[in-house]
């Protein structure tokens, strides 16, 4: 139930604190979803949608550097990579 | 799907399964707490990549399956109110209360509606002013966003004819009620990435500290599950005991101020009394004294029910990783997802349903 979806918003449609409206494209439908949690996102950007609201921006750096992290596990095919100390800006603790 | 398709990749998962093997020496148990990740992990076979060293606990993590009987008693009794619209998410429609189901009760005629958001049912209300309207405000941190701007913007738009039955329910305690239980298995947590989502993971260093284990903030794609488990075992094969975050594309340390402040002054923290473990203090949400003409329990005069769990259902041990699904008696003879006997048969994030979903045939042998 804590199912999550990620979209991207294509036009921000309401303004104001509780009504920050856009319409959002996940999975080739386009939703109206509450938007006055991210406030920082924009036309373009993807957001993280749960029961009509987004709840969180996608971060495509961290997105990039784990995709990345996992490339190169796969490259070595394991086995040679060190640990996580070779990621200079993560994980956070 | 962008941000989806990328984290199903088959070499990278091949990869981390490999990667684990390579580095585990010693048995280790570790427990998913979100459903959704126990959906994931059994759909995708994830335990089977995994070491046999390594043990999966599937944690409490459904909101639909720890809701108290009591609460889906209140819910019932509500939903056959002839006055009222009750709107629910349609998961909660099939969990077996002491006696029925909503289903039953929409069966008999109750007016009892499905909908995807709150703000949904706050429309309802809106369209249908002389009828009551309420809503099941079930869910975890993750789903309380939503039920606070919707609480928030009743108030604001003065809607007298909503209410909510409110059973929001909180991670970080249930983590420390399974920790402090005598038995307790669990060395390792993945934590759930869309509750810290909402409230972020500052909350988990103490705990992580107190009880010496390492927590880790995890996604729910196979490839976000594996490096989850994978932080997490090297954390146990080091002796290290850390908070750290493999799912930073969504989660921040901070979690979502703006959802957070809204949730401060709609909620108050409150006991709650979760379906197969039992009442853990301060673990719940539920409205502030502003918002308590909002508040279904105060303003309906509900009767007091003694709750019934039906006495063959072992789903308090498998909330609590003590049991595993195919070990119940009644798993997928008297018990069926048609059926339910307990709820983590009900939700497809409930253990047992997952199981019987994905598991029948080798559930003998699993
Ligand atoms: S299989 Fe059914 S009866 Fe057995 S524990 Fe699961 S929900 Fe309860």
């Amino acid at each position: 139930m804590c199912l999550a979806v990620p979209g991207k918003i294509m036009t921000v449609t309401g303004e104001g604190p509780l009504n920050r409206t856009g319409k959002v494209e996940f999975g080739g439908v386009l939703r109206d979803v509450n938007l006055a949690y991210v406030p920082e996102a924009d036309t373009g950007d993807w957001v993280l949608i749960h029961a009509g609201f987004a709840i969180s921006t996608v971060d495509e750096e961290e997105a990039a550097l784990t995709l990345e992290e996992m490339k190169r596990l796969a490259d070595v095919g394991g086995g040679l990579i060190g640990d996580e100390s070779d990621r200079e800006d993560g994980p956070v603790s | 799907m962008k941000h989806v398709e990328e984290y199903r990749d088959p070499e990278a998962v091949l990869a981390l399964a490999k990667e684990i093997k390579r580095i585990t020496t010693k048995p280790w148990t570790i427990m998913e707490i979100c459903g959704g990740q126990t959906h994931s992990i059994v759909r995708f076979g994830i335990d089977e990549l995994l070491p046999d060293e390594i043990t999966l606990v599937h944690g409490p993590g459904c909101p639909v399956c720890v809701t108290g009987v009591g609460l889906i008693d209140k819910a019932i009794e509500l939903a056959r109110n002839p006055e009222l619209i009750f709107c629910s998410f349609g998961d909660m429609m099939r969990v077996p209360g002491s006696d029925v189901d909503l289903l039953a009760v929409k069966a008999e005629g109750g007016d009892v509606r499905m909908v995807y958001s709150p703000m949904d049912a706050l429309q309802i209300a809106e369209d249908n002013p002389d009828k009551e309207v309420l809503f099941f405000a079930v869910g975890f941190e993750t789903t309380a966003p939503a039920t606070a701007m919707t609480v928030a913007q009743a108030k604001e738009k003065g809607i007298h004819n909503f209410s909510l039955l409110v059973a929001h329910v909180l991670v970080p305690p249930a983590m420390e009620a399974i920790l402090s239980m005598p038995g307790t298995q669990v060395q390792g947590f993945l934590a759930a990435g869309h509750v810290c989502a909402v409230t972020g993971y500052e909350e988990y260093h103490p705990i992580s500290e107190k009880y010496a284990i390492p927590i880790v903030v995890t996604g729910f794609e196979p490839v976000d599950i594996l490096q989850g488990m994978l932080y997490t075992i090297r954390q146990l094969e080091a002796g290290r005991n850390e908070v750290e975050n493999t799912y930073s594309r969504i989660v921040r340390p901070e979690g979502n101020l703006a959802a957070m402040k809204l949730i401060g002054s709609v909620f108050d923290v409150v006991d709650r009394s979760w379906r197969g473990i039992g009442e853990i203090a301060a673990s719940g949400w539920g409205l502030r004294e502003e918002y308590h003409s909002f508040d279904a329990e105060r303003k309906f005069n509900l009767g007091q029910q003694v709750a019934k769990e039906n006495p063959i259902c072992l789903s308090g041990q498998i909330l609590q990783g003590i049991t595993k699904p195919h070990e119940c008696p009644a798993f997928g003879t008297l018990c069926t997802p048609e059926h339910p006997l307990g709820a983590t048969m009900v939700s497809s994030e409930g253990a047992c349903a997952a199981y019987y979903k994905y598991r029948r045939q080798t559930s003998t042998t699993a």
